[in-house]
């Protein structure tokens, strides 16, 4: 693929030569949701690369440049805008690992990075969390305390937090190391389960191998697999990103799988790219070039559905969904066109476009945690967009924008039923009612 | 020459007891004071030209942006008008003993107005979001430079921008039926309105181009046009530019008007194929976009004839395109090329000149020789329909006096443009890039009318300072342009910086 060997060059091409790239057009301040949120050009991809230009010349950060790296939800709309090619993607991770190591950061700040970062990537952390959150949901304090606005003034991070949990079901069986093909064997694949995904969306993950033993893929579910890095990554945590990615190559080595398929668009992203998230930390050159393998074998699950073709019978979802583009599925990955298709070949099923496709949510991540505020407003614009279809069910294919949505549209009073895209393939292929996925 | 007048305060005291004025007016965040902030506006899409502003306003309303021009004309202080930053002559350019006024956060479409076929905007909304807004009731904004996505009205107005499709429709003058205008002193003036024609002076006529020298837009009522029944977009390719240039002689001889044509070569479509692969007729040393719009009768009428014609000239391949998606694809080379051409030239020059269209394949010719002389590469992007060039001057900016001799190049090809009775700019305008070019096109009469114009808005001389005409400060001792003291000043009226 053209973008990986792109990558690895950009990789190995130095810093000052990436942001020289840069001709300063502005093609890419329209699709910065900062940008978009507030109109000034240190808060756009080329006024951040212009920051970067001048801690590099100065060799410092100052404290503004690290508010507006830090503003920056990595949604990489800009790359997929920019006419010059400039590697953003490699800039800001580079330039957050940078922030990370050598700039000082408030107490508070500090605090609650780590704390984020001591849960989130953490599976078996996050499942013991489903319990006291399950209570938690069930005993009607969440409304009373919502209104009380005593979280908000607690900390606008907890609250955000609150906001954002997913309702939790009951336990969904854990997926076997093997699910076999249905029928007639095409392909065997790997698949990632995800800590945030797999934790609070285990059905995701069900659906997902259900589709692809349904289409013929036996699939391996490697058992002793954690975070893909992804988060840390993103947050400039570039040792911890590594080690994930380190663990996670290993497992699917010794899966020995040539296709890892992947249902959350901010791992693929970065799994995409394991190289580079290795390299930055300084990894041997055997580990990158072990990593950089891993890569060429991801693809995203529509992706994949795309290029496999289909076999299993699909049966009528008389459904009107609204399709989100998740950033580092659109952005950083370059897949629009697939998870449409594969909606629109479902009979019944309309698939509305929503306005504004390029611009954010706000999710990004960890980033509604961090920037509570910011993150608030653009799930607001979003949630104006999916309103204007009129839409019952919303899908997308990353589990921290669907939280994102949901929440947002629950709190306005119009509740909308989110799926991935691999739960509407699933709901189709096994002949559910369309009540399986909107809730009449 | 005047010298400039001695000051009790320095110009940074002067700026500082400026900034808590300015934050009551646009309020602590409209405001920035931060050097590295404040920074990160010291160029526009020229950064050839950088300078970092004294303090950067970012006013919402019309209101602030005249209270902030008055405060600047009170105080004697520059101010410099600023949309998207996209601007290719530095007519953007901040001062450092001023205030960078950006219309950034003034996005708002007020109404969209069909049956009056207009639409009333602030200054910072991007061109193409009133299309966007105007195409459900089947309108559309004409003008289109290649950065509509980004660039703002108002940056629109300040430079009387043109694109791809104004050989039919014309420059963004054309277009604006009304105005909104912060005047240099600082007051909220009305020109124009919804009715298609004012009597008097026109003002909106002398308002857009002025490059921010009269003042700021903060408001403009904008003509619609019908979106055309059918579009036909035919993509042309040629052995050489001879060729091309053979064909669109012919089409415009035929009395065919497409609503645009353009043209491409060789090395700007390697650029934007690196960049977007727009996949261009391999082994083409030219392309040409001919888009034909209007009733569907008439489209395919001309869309045969233009075939015939480009045939004739000997096109060895020719595309036609009339869905939307097909359109663009075809579109996105010709769009992308001037950032496309950093994938093939670690820096460049966008030059900007016109020529009559008669002289375009001399003139290319004579691009070709000076390039192969100095051995500095120049890829030709223009709107070959109205004699609209734009050489990119193609340089390493490693490479020691790789520039120096990038913009010889560039100021030669803007003497071929005037040697062949065009001008030094079609559309990027004068701003600072060229205000010293001014004078091998205008005759010191000329400099000093339009001198004495622009006083007349701003006596005060705060408005876009050395921007569009030469100053001596500027442009060393310019033969001819001011050899007297101007009346104004004489008279003690406006003081010259």
């Amino acid at each position: 693929m053209t973008e990986s060997t792109e990558n690895k060059e950009n990789g190995e091409r130095p810093f000052p030569d990436l942001l020289s790239d840069c001709v300063h057009c502005g093609f890419c301040l329209p699709t910065c949701p900062t940008y978009v949120l507030w109109g000034e050009e240190m808060d756009s991809p080329r006024g951040r690369i212009h920051l970067m230009g001048q801690a590099e010349e100065e060799g410092a950060f100052s404290d503004a440049s690290v508010g507006h790296f830090d503003n920056c939800l990595g949604c990489l709309a800009c790359v997929t805008a920019c006419p010059s090619g400039v590697a953003y993607d490699a800039l800001i991770e580079t330039t957050r690992a940078r922030v990370e190591d050598e700039h000082e950061r408030p107490r508070g700040e500090r605090l609650l990075r780590s704390a984020i970062f001591s849960l989130f990537p953490h599976r078996r952390r996050l499942e013991l969390m489903r319990g006291p959150l399950r209570a938690y949901q069930a005993s009607g304090l969440a409304e009373p305390l919502r209104k009380s606005g005593l979280l908000q003034r607690l900390s606008p991070s907890l609250a955000a937090m609150e906001r954002m949990a997913p309702p939790i079901r009951s336990r969904v069986p854990s997926l076997p190391e093997r699910v076999p093909a249905a029928g007639r064997r095409r392909a065997v694949v790997g698949m990632l389960t995800g800590c945030v995904q797999g934790a609070f969306f285990p059905q995701v993950n069900t659906a997902t191998a259900r589709v692809l033993a349904a289409e013929g893929c036996e699939v391996v579910v490697p058992q002793g697999q954690g975070c893909c890095g992804a988060l840390s990554s993103h947050s400039g945590r570039a040792e911890e990103a590594a080690r994930f990615a380190e663990a996670t190559v290993r497992t699917f080595e010794q899966a020995g799988v040539d296709t890892v398929v992947v249902n959350s668009a901010g791992c693929g992203g970065t799994m995409k790219h394991y190289g580079r998230v290795l390299r930055e930390a300084g990894h041997p050159r055997e580990l990158v070039r072990r990593a950089e393998a891993l890569s060429a074998k991801v693809v995203d699950f529509s992706e994949y559905l795309a290029r496999l073709g289909p076999r299993a019978e699909r049966h009528p979802l008389p459904i009107t969904a609204a399709y989100h583009d998740a950033c580092h599925l659109s952005h950083g990955q370059g897949v629009t066109a697939q998870p449409r298709d594969l909606l629109r070949a479902i009979p019944e099923l309309e698939v509305a476009d929503l306005p504004n496709p390029e611009i954010c949510c706000g999710s990004a991540g960890v980033y509604n945690l961090l920037n509570p505020e910011p993150a608030a407003d653009l799930g607001t614009r979003k949630a104006d967009d999916v309103s204007s279809t009129q839409a019952s069910l919303l899908v997308a294919g990353n589990p921290g924008c669907s939280l994102q949505i949901a929440a947002t549209m629950r709190e306005r009073g119009e509740e909308i039923a989110v799926a991935h895209t691999a739960q509407v393939l699933d709901a189709s292929i096994r002949g559910l009612p369309p009540t399986a996925l909107v809730p009449s | 020459m005047q010298e400039r007048p001695t000051r009790e305060r320095s110009p940074d005291d002067r700026l500082s007891a400026l900034v808590p004025r300015l934050r009551r007016i646009c309020g602590d965040d409209g405001v920035l004071t931060d050097p590295s902030r404040r920074r990160t506006y010291e160029s526009d899409g020229l950064t050839y030209h950088a300078e970092v502003p004294g303090v950067v306003a970012l006013p919402t309303t019309a209101e602030q942006v005249a209270e902030v021009v008055g405060l600047c004309a009170a105080e004697g202080v520059p101010f410099v008008p600023r949309g998207a930053g996209t601007g290719l002559s530095a007519g953007a350019l901040p001062r450092a003993d001023g205030v960078l006024v950006t219309t950034s956060r003034m996005r708002r479409i007020v109404e969209v107005d069909p049956d009056n076929e207009c639409a009333v905007v602030q200054p910072g909304v991007a061109n193409l979001d009133i299309t966007r807004a105007a195409a459900p009731y089947g309108y559309y904004y004409a003008p289109d430079p290649s950065s509509q996505q980004v660039c703002s009205v108002g940056g629109n107005i300040a430079e009387n921008s043109g694109g791809a499709h104004c050989l039919k429709y014309g420059f963004t003058v054309n277009h604006v039926l009304g105005l909104q205008i912060a005047t240099p002193q600082g007051e909220l003036v009305r020109l124009g309105g919804k009715a298609p024609e004012a009597p008097g002076y026109d003002l909106i006529g002398a308002f857009i181009g002025s490059e921010g020298t009269l003042g700021i837009a903060t408001e403009a009522t904008v003509r619609l046009v019908r979106s055309p029944q059918k579009v036909t977009t035919l993509l042309a390719a040629f052995a050489g530019m001879d060729a091309g240039g053979q064909a669109v002689s012919s089409v415009i001889a035929e009395g065919v008007l497409p609503a645009a044509v353009e043209m491409m070569d060789a090395l700007s479509i390697e650029a934007a194929e690196a960049a977007v692969a727009c996949d261009y007729p391999e082994g083409a040393g030219a392309v040409l976009i001919v888009e034909l719009d209007g009733p569907a009768a008439d489209v395919d009428a001309d869309a045969a004839a233009v075939r015939r014609l480009c045939e004739r000239a000997g096109a060895f391949e020719i595309r036609e395109a009339s869905g939307a998606a097909e359109r663009a694809r075809i579109w996105k080379g010709r769009k992308s090329a001037f950032a496309a051409v950093g994938r093939i030239s670690p820096a460049y020059i966008v030059q900007d000149g016109v020529v009559p269209r008669t002289a375009l394949g001399e003139v290319l010719g004579d691009i070709a020789r000076l390039s192969a002389e100095s051995g500095i590469r120049v890829a030709n992007v223009f709107h070959a329909g109205d004699g609209n060039l734009h050489p990119l001057v193609l340089f390493d900016d490693a490479e020691p006096g790789a520039g120096e001799r990038a913009a010889e190049v560039s100021g030669a090809i803007l003497d071929l443009c005037i040697r062949h009775g065009g001008s030094i700019t079609g559309e990027h305008g004068v701003g600072v890039d060229k205000a010293c070019s001014m004078p091998r096109m205008f005759a010191p009469q000329d400099l000093e009318a339009m001198d004495r114009f622009r006083r007349a808005f701003d006596p005060a001389g705060v408005a876009n300072p050395e921007k569009l005409l030469p100053t001596p400060r500027l442009c060393g001792e310019v033969p001819g342009v001011r050899r007297d003291v101007h009346p104004l000043v004489a008279q003690g009226r406006a003081e010259q910086f």
